[in-house]
């Protein structure tokens, strides 16, 4: 029965514990539920991407209702990967929110906040399982919208402008989507993907070629692909990213880096290759030609700010933009092998920015601040988190024996691959800016002294720093030991690409 | 040595190599309280290491196949180890060098009052468990991850006295051997793999075929191979070579081990590793930028050598004597005649055999005199007669005269050269050696030959000689020069088998 | 004639442009929310309008009724009004909190205050 049913398990337990969470009313009882929900959902989806690798695409009918009327979800691996690292990261953060929350919220906000984290966790994961273009866009916004709650919640004013600003954006971003999905049901009467994908590939009634040929078609494509740019904080639409992350609360600032734009890259593949098939966008639009360039002066440009930026999150914030930029050129490609260096660095960059997230987080819990400054000397006093810190930093970085070097290493392989020679050596330049920057909040936590007569400060509560270095450990595991991370995510990649061909 | 054979496998001794240094690492920090037990807990280590790469000598000799693969984190990036003659002979040097300089490092670190001993020798063996599993990797790629290990593993040691200028140095120090290795060295390795489809070390190269093929025109081969020339800076080509005299502000066992052989060794092995078992001697020579290169280290010797003849502090003075040796290494590499090649990787075994002397004597009258600078030198040998004989020795190998196993080296790298037909590199070598006999034979001439400053200036009060260790450890390394001298036999096999790949 | 027929898409596009000009020339947070819900607004008329069959008939089964509007759009639309409403909602309270904190809506002198902090 759970078994039949875990796919939409997954996505509507958190989505009933929500609103529990705001019954329960105290901010200890809703973080129990929610915890207990998101570890539910995680080990639903280990089982789940257990099964998809056996069994294949795994299909459930909402309601029974059958596809081209009622919503189909449909889980294949690409889906059930990000869904893995979503319920993965979630059930780190949570036992960590408790201690961070109560530091950062005002007390009659935490069961609002539980409920919210739930709800962004279950429109996430609402998007990982579905197979209907507009059930997407449902999922994206009700996980958007419960973020801009999220990034608001906290007690810093700036996060409501960067909050509200979000919002704008990521409105017009869904909205853009939203036109581009009614082109498609228009020319094609149906908003199931893979019956859509279908429909594209057939004559057209007056005999004009395939209906993916024509401008509406077109039209649909360029307006899905800029309104999915901008969750994805791609170069040049990543204005909003930068203070949202930064003032965010820690708790939120690690989770949304580590799955958001992981699953808006989700929705990116889903408009490429499950809806549109690879002819379309990478045949009849210059989407390669637009993207890879997009993605690489995108990773150099964030790369640059990133060092002058005298604040850790907003730093790490540039970061992430630069590598956003990786994964779009992998998807750029359009060839298996960089899909699946993509994937690969999906997962990786999780692992990576959730630990150095998470790290800050706990310097922020002693500290209180996120400026460069005021980690000075804070190695010393807490050596835990630092550890974490180096680590997940070394990873970003792409240093050897870390995650970050197996997954760069992938995306450069499939880059000269193709014998883009320029592309690879720009990477390797983002990598060496990378170096300046991550170097710089190194040289400061370790090696500045403490300002004098600063309070002395101690290591961060257990239960914060056991999920930091969860995933500080999980940087050294994916780096050395695990290719069942790299198999996944090709076959992944693999499937992607064979589902488009005729 | 039968009981070796019998006692351990050959994967296991493999495997051994490359673990017991960790778990040497990890007994040193267990043991840290007890400094005894620590120190001697790392000299076992380093002779079990010894002890196993000798097992491993011992199945090449035979004709063993020595190979294993370990795992594979994404397709293309495979840690796998395989033997060949020429990192046989440098694990063979580390392995053998390292329970020596601990030895050395013993009664330097104690003598000189050093704190956090723990966690010096703790990195110390870190890294040289990555220096055998670079010697050992069987393709670029576990190469390059190694290589990234050394560089990471050694930063502690470089900042060890964690002040100001240590900090300014190891900043130096990652920023050059971090930027050329991701910039350079790492678009190299991936360049080969997207040419060649592997980056496995094959007897005759691995990019001959798509040069064959025209898959790559010979001046994208040339940038290749610059690529790994100026990425592996750990060799310290011009203009790469600022981290070097930079990093002697670590503690002398270090610049003596580390800087002296096995990270700088690291470096010119990789260039070595890179000419030989991926482009290939006969590919080399038909690539017209190997020739600019050729020129590039031929300057890097003989501005070296004029450079520390200027250096007044006798660490810095040896740090820019090494990034000269090192470049006569890059010279053989890149000289590609057989003999160049046999020559270069002779002196691997020969600089090192003589320069960790040379250090171990600088470290020796800095724990034991106090004195950093050569011109504070003049009659000291009195005082101290083992340490400025074996620095003697020591200079003897380096310049290349006998009684010791630099002349060995000197002579086939020199005699490569002619034979290849490049005249001025065989002047350029000349001329180095010229200079070297000037700014290293000069030490101990001062110091035994020139008469001590008179007791009313105040200085060189009665000091006695270096701590026994150091003497011990000073001794076997100027022995194993002479070593070199009469009996090359064992390693010039390996060396010649380098270039004669067995079919 | 031609221009009649697709009256429906000009009503789209003309809402839907003034709609995102207002949202990014407006300087005023309110303003740029009545922007962002035009541009909603027009997508969700053309939807509808995607919908509607020439002498089609309401979509209730009933005898001797052939052709009718096709009803997926309407229900997609409910849908994404709710999340319409909601996100207008949320900005709106936004606002709220932003004037609690910043005692402006002016998006110019939100932004002096923050440079100054």
């Amino acid at each position: 029965m759970i078994a039949e049913h875990a796919i939409i398990l997954v996505v509507v337990l958190p989505l009933l514990v929500a609103p529990l969470c705001v019954l329960l009313g105290r901010g200890t009882l809703a973080w129990g539920a929610a915890t207990l929900a998101v570890w539910s959902s995680f080990g639903l989806a280990l089982h789940l991407l257990g099964r998809v690798l056996e069994e294949g695409v795994l299909r459930y009918q909402l309601g029974g209702w059958a596809p081209p009327v009622g919503i189909e979800y449909r889980l294949d691996l690409a889906g059930a990967l990000v869904m893995t690292i979503v319920t993965a990261i979630g059930a780190v953060v949570l036992p960590y929110s408790f201690a961070s929350v109560r530091r950062e919220i005002d007390e009659h906000r935490h069961a609002w906040f539980y409920a919210c984290l739930l709800l962004c966790f279950a429109g996430l994961l609402g998007i990982t399982v579905t197979g209907d273009a507009f059930n997407l866009f449902v999922s994206l916004e009700i996980s958007s919208l419960a973020t801009y709650v999220l990034v608001s919640i906290g007690r810093d004013r700036r996060a409501l402008t960067a909050a509200f600003r979000y919002l704008l954006l990521g409105t017009v971003g869904a909205t853009f989507y939203l036109i581009g999905v009614g082109f498609l049901y228009q020319m094609t009467g149906t908003l199931n993907m893979e019956d859509m994908a279908r429909i594209l590939t057939e004559a057209r009634p007056d005999g004009l070629g395939p209906v993916h040929s024509t401008k509406t078609v077109r039209a649909a494509l360029a307006f899905l692909t800029v309104g999915t740019f901008l969750k994805i904080a791609l170069f040049p639409l990543h204005v909003w990213l930068p203070n949202v992350y930064a003032y965010a609360p820690s708790v939120v600032s690690a989770f949304l880096s580590a799955t958001a734009t992981k699953v808006a890259i989700l929705v990116l593949l889903r408009v490429f290759y499950t809806v549109d098939g690879k002819a379309t966008p990478f045949d009849a639009l210059p989407i390669a030609d637009t993207m890879v360039p997009l993605a690489i002066v995108g990773a150099l440009v964030a790369s640059f700010v990133a060092i002058y930026q005298r604040d850790v999150k907003r730093l790490l914030a540039y970061s992430s933009i630069a590598q956003v930029g990786y994964m779009a050129i992998g998807i750029g490609l359009a060839t298996q092998a960089g899909l699946a260096a993509s994937l690969l660095h999906m997962i990786n960059h999780a692992i990576m920015k959730g630990t150095l997230f998470l790290a800050v987080g706990c310097i922020v819990y002693r500290v209180g601040q996120t400026r460069l400054e005021g980690l000075r000397g804070v190695g010393r006093e807490m050596p835990l988190t630092s550890t974490a810190l180096v680590l997940g930093g070394l990873s970003l970085i792409g240093v050897p024996l870390t995650a970050g070097f197996v997954s760069k290493w992938a995306l450069l392989q499939a880059v000269l691959a193709d014998s883009h020679w320029i592309v690879a050596a720009l990477i390797l330049l983002s990598s060496l800016l990378s170096i300046l920057y991550v170097g710089q909040v190194i040289h400061v936590l370790l090696l500045r002294k403490r300002p004098p007569g600063a309070a002395p400060i101690q290591e961060a509560p257990l239960w914060m720093v056991l999920p930091t270095l969860v995933l500080a450990i999980g940087n050294l595991w994916f780096g050395i030991a695990s290719d069942q991370a790299a198999e996944v995510s090709r076959q992944a990649a693999e499937f992607l690409i064979r589902e488009v061909a005729p | 040595m039968g009981w070796l054979l019998e006692w351990m496998s050959v994967e296991v001794a493999l495997l051994a190599a490359l673990v017991s240094p960790l778990a040497g690492a990890a007994l040193v920090v267990a043991l840290g309280p007890n400094p005894n037990a620590r120190d001697g807990s790392s000299l076992v280590a380093g002779v079990v290491t010894f002890l196993c790469v000798l097992r491993i000598a011992m199945a090449l000799q035979a004709g063993e196949p020595v190979a294993m693969e370990l795992w594979e984190p994404t397709p293309g990036l495979l840690f796998a180890l395989e033997v060949e003659p020429l990192g046989l002979l440098f694990a063979l040097v580390a392995s053998l060098l390292w329970p020596i300089t601990t030895l050395y490092a013993i009664g330097y670190m104690r003598a000189h009052h050093e704190e956090h001993q723990t966690r010096f020798f703790a990195f110390f063996a870190i890294t040289i468990s990555a220096v055998l599993a670079l010697a050992f990797s069987a393709n670029l790629a576990s190469l390059f991850v190694c290589y990234e290990a050394i560089t990471l593993a050694t930063f502690p040691l470089v900042t060890h006295s964690n002040d100001r200028t240590a900090w300014r140095a190891g900043r130096v120090y990652l920023g050059i051997l971090m930027g050329t290795s991701v910039g350079l060295l790492l678009f190299g390795v991936l360049g080969v793999h997207a040419l060649a489809g592997t980056t496995r070390f094959t007897p005759g190269g691995v990019l001959a075929g798509p040069l064959a093929d025209g898959n790559v025109s010979k001046a994208t081969l040339g940038v290749l191979l610059g690529l790994f020339v100026f990425g592996a800076a750990k060799a310290a080509v011009m203009p790469f070579h600022r981290w070097l005299p930079n990093a002697m502000v670590a503690p002398t066992p270090v610049s003596a081990l580390l800087h002296a052989v096995a990270v700088v060794k690291a470096g010119v092995f990789t260039i070595l590793k890179v000419v030989v078992y991926i482009f290939g001697l006969d590919l080399v020579r038909e690539l017209h930028a190997h020739t600019l290169l050729l020129y590039v280290a031929g300057f890097t010797v003989v501005a070296a050598s004029v450079i520390a003849m200027h250096k007044d502090n006798l660490k810095e003075r040896l740090a820019y004597s090494t990034i000269g040796q090192l470049s006569y290494i890059v010279l053989g590499a890149l000289l590609v005649a057989p003999e160049s090649v046999q020559g270069a990787g002779l002196h691997i075994a020969a600089h090192a055999a003589g320069k960790i002397t040379l250090f171990f004597g600088a470290g020796a009258l800095l724990v034991t005199a106090h004195k950093k600078y050569v011109s504070e030198l003049d009659g000291i040998g009195r005082q101290m007669p083992i340490t400025m004989a074996c620095f003697a020795i020591g200079s003897l190998s380096i310049i290349g005269l006998p009684p010791t196993g630099g002349m060995w080296s000197k002579l086939l790298l020199i005699e490569g050269a002619y034979h290849a037909g490049h005249g001025p590199v065989v002047v350029a070598l000349l001329i180095s050696s010229l200079l070297s006999v000037v700014y290293l034979l000069s030490i101990p001439v001062r110091a035994f030959l020139r008469p001590a400053p008179t007791a009313q200036t105040g200085e060189h009060p009665h000091h006695g000689p270096a701590p026994w260790t150091c003497r011990i450890a000073m001794v076997l390394t100027a022995g194993l020069s002479v070593w070199l001298f009469l009996f090359p036999d064992f390693l010039y096999d390996l060396v010649v088998r380098m270039t004669e790949p067995t079919p | 004639m031609e221009f009649l027929g697709y009256i429906n898409y000009w009503v789209f596009i003309v809402l839907m442009m003034s709609g995102f000009y207002l949202f990014l020339s407006a300087r005023n947070l309110v303003k740029k929310i009545i922007g962002l819900n035009l541009f909603q607004t027009s997508v969700f008329i053309y939807y509808i309008s995607t919908g509607k069959l020439r002498d089609g008939s309401v979509p209730i089964q009933t005898e001797g009724i052939e052709s009718y509007s096709n009803p997926l759009p309407h229900v997609l639309i409910l849908t994404a009004i709710v999340v319409g409403v909601a996100s207008t909602a949320l900005g709106l309270s936004l606002i709220l909190r932003i004037k609690d904190d910043y005692g402006s809506i002016e998006e110019d002198e939100i932004d002096a205050q923050d440079v100054l902090s």
